[in-house]
Formats: structure tokens, sequence, C-alpha cells
């Protein structure tokens, strides 16, 4: 998987196994075909060189020089503000919260999505019946989109339709609003992120005990130990790369939640629930303030950057 | 507990602890466990799904049993409704055109990173994963701005290609590491053949690629089918909205009848339901697979 590890014109597939003779000729019938890899190469990269060059590198650029001036996007950008845009952003309180809240998604990811989908997985991976049906339905969550899942918690958790208000209903009690209340209405989409991602972070671990051998356990069954003390001292151990992985989803995950947001909260009430990029929409984009967006866009730029590279630097150095 | 052994194997071979057998007492707990898990996945679906043949009073006093008067109409308004067939056909030709693009551009230079050594290559492939990085929406206005001055906002192109621009890192990474693992062999005889880098793409390439065309294919369907930040910049007609943004739409118009919401909604999501029952190994595999090795 390196990437400095590449490839010759003509011998690319694998590390040659000392084949001496027909490979001289090879060799030589490879180097009449070199000129023929221009033609290949002029007509199969600048598609996707082009498009993502026009569509991803570009803006990205010009979103840090937008984020220079105020600009409301007609026109070409010609009032200055030097780095105003980004003292407003570290002086706006929604920001700070969007930080939080994106900070909340990543604990209770640790804390809750991911141990339940750990403990799910052991259960699903040992022999039972229906685990092939215990999968499907965890997963189903995954594949539906995240407006579509928003939208069905926010009938859920209606407190005169949705699911909620009926169990306070049944026990009498005044139905709670939390989707309305900035005291819980964060809490309640942690519900709803960990509802909607459990199941993927759950495939990731069957998959990993898969990949243990099973050697390994029957050693630990023989020493005498019992499930939990396998599980503690020889599973978990040996699932650390999986674990590192899910943690590594969970904190990209955060950083781009913004589709489950809009149809539960939109970001309120009273900014209580904005992430980061429902900060980017709500302050930049619906008031078409380009250049305040476009810094937004590169603070988020240069946190998903550092936490990828600085994750992978220190935690999946060996993965 | 003799027909344990003969359940479904999940890899029952590899499944650690499966040397011993289960106790009772333990299989009891886990299930009861499963089935809780599973309830607090699947009740709100069928709430969702009950919920849109209720009436608006019904609703209120019933959220969770069956309907005490089914209310057809919800349903049958919309199902014969054109905006519903028009939000579909929006989101199939949009996630089509993104998985045909994401796939061609994807293969192409990837099988250059696989097979060519060039000046500059590596750092080149490295440029496209940089791609793998951030979302698209960090620079969501400078694209807005640009896929306006193109002329392209409010066209299924405005939302189609930056998709696919920011679908490229991903599928190039897959369809590269899948070329290189593939026997050398053929290659070597390839060329004493004399086959030429573009025979070679599609007569052996290709056809050989199957399992990973499937799988950047899934992954590219299921995020366009799904998304809703680009196409909800880019598009301003209804009339070309994909239904994630039908929703929102819908939800805005009929604010007070949740019922016609919950229709709504079951209807929007039945494709991708029954798409993943009958897919459902592929998909899972696609999913999961891809984003590990990406």
């Amino acid at each position: 998987m390196s990437m400095s590890e590449t490839t010759m014109p003509g011998r690319s597939f694998a590390p040659a196994n000392g084949k001496t003779g027909p490979r001289a000729t090879l060799q030589r019938r490879k180097r009449s075909l070199k000129h023929s890899k221009w033609p290949v190469l002029l007509l199969f990269l600048p598609p996707a060189l082009m498009l993502f060059t026009v569509l991803v590198i570009l803006p990205m650029g010009e979103a840090a020089w937008y984020s220079f001036y105020n600009w409301n996007g007609y026109g070409l950008p010609s009032q200055w503000v030097g780095w105003r845009n980004y003292q407003l952003i570290f002086r706006n309180g929604a920001f700070s919260q969007a930080l939080i809240n994106n900070g909340m998604i990543v604990v209770a990811s640790i804390l809750i999505q991911i141990p339940l989908a750990l403990w799910l997985a052991t259960m699903i991976s040992s022999r039972i019946h229906g685990a092939l049906f215990f999968r499907l339905i965890f997963f189903l969550p995954y594949v539906l989109a995240d407006v579509a899942a928003g939208m069905i918690w926010r009938f859920v958790y209606d407190g005169d339709f949705g699911l909620v208000g009926g169990i306070a209903h049944l026990f009498g009690a005044e139905p709670p609003y939390w989707l309305a209340d900035r005291d819980t209405a964060m809490y309640a989409i942690l519900g709803v992120v960990i509802w909607k991602y459990f199941g993927f972070h759950m495939m990731l671990f069957i998959a990993g005990l898969q990949a243990i051998d099973k050697s390994v356990l029957e050693a630990a069954d023989i020493d005498g130990a019992t499930g939990l003390q396998k599980f503690r001292l020889v599973t978990l151990p040996l699932l650390g790369s999986t674990v590192r992985l899910s943690v590594f989803f969970a904190v990209v995950g955060s950083l781009q939640l913004f589709d489950m947001i809009m149809p539960l909260t939109g970001g309120g009430p009273s900014n209580s629930t904005q992430t980061m990029v429902t900060f980017l929409y709500n302050f930049g984009v619906t008031r078409m303030q380009v250049g305040f967006g476009s810094a937004v866009g590169v603070v988020l730029f240069v946190i998903c950057v550092t936490l990828a590279f600085s994750y992978k630097r220190i935690f999946m150095r060996h993965d | 507990m003799t027909d344990i052994a003969t359940s479904p194997p999940i890899d029952a071979a590899t499944a650690p602890g499966s040397g011993q057998r289960l106790r009772t007492a333990t299989q009891i707990y886990m299930y009861a466990a499963l089935v809780i898990v599973a309830a607090i996945v699947v009740v709100p679906l069928i709430s969702t799904a009950l919920g849109g043949f209720k009436s608006l009073s019904d609703l209120r006093g019933n959220p969770f049993g069956l309907p005490t008067e089914w209310q057809w109409s919800n349903y049958g308004d919309i199902i014969v409704s054109q905006r519903y067939w028009l939000q579909m056909g929006n989101s199939l030709v949009i996630a089509l055109l993104t998985v045909f693009l994401t796939l061609a551009f994807g293969a192409m230079a990837a099988f250059c990173f696989a097979h060519i050594r060039f000046f500059g290559s590596d750092y080149l492939l490295n440029y496209f994963l940089i791609g793998l990085m951030f979302p698209a929406a960090t620079a969501i206005l400078p694209l807005y701005i640009r896929i306006r001055d193109l002329g392209l906002v409010d066209t299924y192109w405005g939302v189609v290609l930056p998709q696919v621009a920011f679908g490229t890192g991903m599928s190039i990474m897959l369809f590269r590491n899948y070329f290189r693992n593939l026997p050398s062999e053929l290659f070597d005889a390839a060329f004493v053949d004399g086959c030429g880098y573009m025979r070679f793409f599609w007569h052996v390439t290709l056809p050989l690629s199957r399992p990973i065309i499937a799988t950047v294919g899934i992954i590219s369907f299921v995020g366009s089918w799904n998304s809703y930040i680009l196409p909800l910049i880019m598009l301003n007609s209804e009339s070309r909205y994909p239904w994630p943004l039908g929703i929102m739409i819908y939800r805005g118009e009929f604010n007070t009848e949740w019922q016609l919401v919950l229709a709504f909604i079951t209807l929007t999501i039945l494709p991708t339901i029954i798409v993943f029952f009958l897919a459902q190994k592929h998909i899972i595999a696609g999913l999961t697979a891809g984003a590990v090795k990406s």
C-alpha cells in the first residue's frame, strides 16, 4: 500500500521472481513498445485530473483567497478585510458551540457507539441462530440517507405526534420536546448518530474478529481462561487496529455531519446543535457571505487535514 | 442445542469462541440483547411506515399501534403524484451519471498509476489522495461560484461533476490497489502477444475487475442517491430536486400534517430498503470493505 512503491513500464504487476530466460526478450519487446505509454497517459489521466483540479483543488485554494475579503459572490472580490473573517469566526459563540458539538459526537462514539458495536459484533460472530438477520437489521440504518434518518427521528422525538410523546402519554407525563430544548437537543441528536452508524462500526468489528487466529483463543481455553478474560486479554488487544480505524471514521464522520442535523434541528434551538458544516451553511451559504463562509471552510480544512495526518501518524503507524 | 451447528455459518469456523458450545443462559441473555437493539432500530422505521396510514388525530392518540382506520389515500395520493416519480427519477439520473463517470475516470487514471511509471507519477497519485482528506462542504462556496460561472447551476451536471470530482480519490485508490494485485503473468503474456496498454485495459483488466467495479459503483451510488448538501446548493428548481431535498420541501409544505410526511418518507426510502434486502451481501461488503481500504 505504500505510495512510494512504484512500477516500471512493462514490469508492473509483482516483484520479479528470477525468471531470466524469457525475461530478456520481453524486456526488448517492451522497450519497443515504450513509446506507446504516452497515448494511454494522455487519454486516461486528463479527465480525472482536470475534474479533480477544477472542482476540488482550485475551490479549496480560492476559499483561502476569498477568506480575506468581504464579498457577496458577484463581480470580483475587492473589499480586503485581512484576518477579520477569522477573528469573527473565533469570536462567534455559535462556532465554539459547533466545535464542542463535533467533539461531543466523537466522545459519544468512543464511549457508547464503539463499545456497543464491539459487543454486538462479538455476539453476532459467535455461533447463534439468526446472526445474518441481526447483521442485516443493524446495518440497515447505515444505508438510509441521513436526511431520511433525521426526518424519521424528528417524528420519533415529536412531543405531540411522535413515539417519545406517546411513551410520555402512557405514563401520564407531560410530553418532552427534546429537540426544542437547547439543553437536550444535542443529546437527542447524538442518539440518532449512534442509531444510524453503530451498524457500520459493528461490521468493521465483525471483519476484525474473523481475522483473529482461532488457535490463539483455543490456547487461552486450554490455559483455563474465562470468556471475559479471553475477551479482555486476547480478543481486544488483537482488535487494536480495528478500534483505531473505527475511531478514525467517527472523527471523520463527525467533521462532515450536516445532512442529519438539517431535518432534526437545522442547528437550533439558539445554535445549540450546530456542527462545523451546519455553521458554514447557516452563516456563510444562506447569507451568501462568501468571504466568511470560505474562512470557515479553511478552518474546517485545516482541522480535517491536521486531525487525519496526526491521527494516522500517532495511532495508525503500524496498521 | 444440536442445531446450533447447522445454523447459518457466519464464518462460524473462524469465529472466536466457536470451539465450545454456548450455555443456554448465555444464549437467552444474548438473544434478549440482540432483540432489544433490533427493536430500537426497527420500531422507528415501522412506526413511520404505519404512521403514514393514519389520520392526524389517530397519530396523536396512538403513535405506536396499528391504524384504527387505514388511510390508504395518504400513500395513494403520493404514489400517483408527479413529484414523487420526478424526484426518484432525478435521483436516479444523478446517481447513474455519477457512478458511470466515477468508475470510468477512476479506473482509467488508476490504470496509469498501477502500470506506468512516468515523470512525477508518485506526486500525482498523492495529489489525488488529498481529496480523501476533506469533505466537499469545506469549499462549497467557491465550488458554487465556479459551477455558476460554468453555467451549470440548476442542472444535473452541477451536482454530478462535483460528486465525481470528490469521488475520484476513493475510486483511484481502490482501483489501483486492485489492478496491482492482478497476476503479473497476464501482463507479460499480453505484451508478448503485442497487446498495447489500451487493449490490455479493455480486454484483460476490466473483465477481471468486476468485484472492484461493484465496490466502487456501490459506494458512489449510495453516496449520490443519499446526497443532500450538493443538490441543496446547486439546484434551484423543484423539478430537478432529488428525493432527499424533496423530503425537506415536502415537510415544509405539509408542516402540520405529519401523516403525509411519514407516508412520503416511507415511499422515498422504500427503494433503498428493497434494494438493500435484495443485494445485502454485496452492499454490506462493498460499503465496509471500500471504507477500510480507502
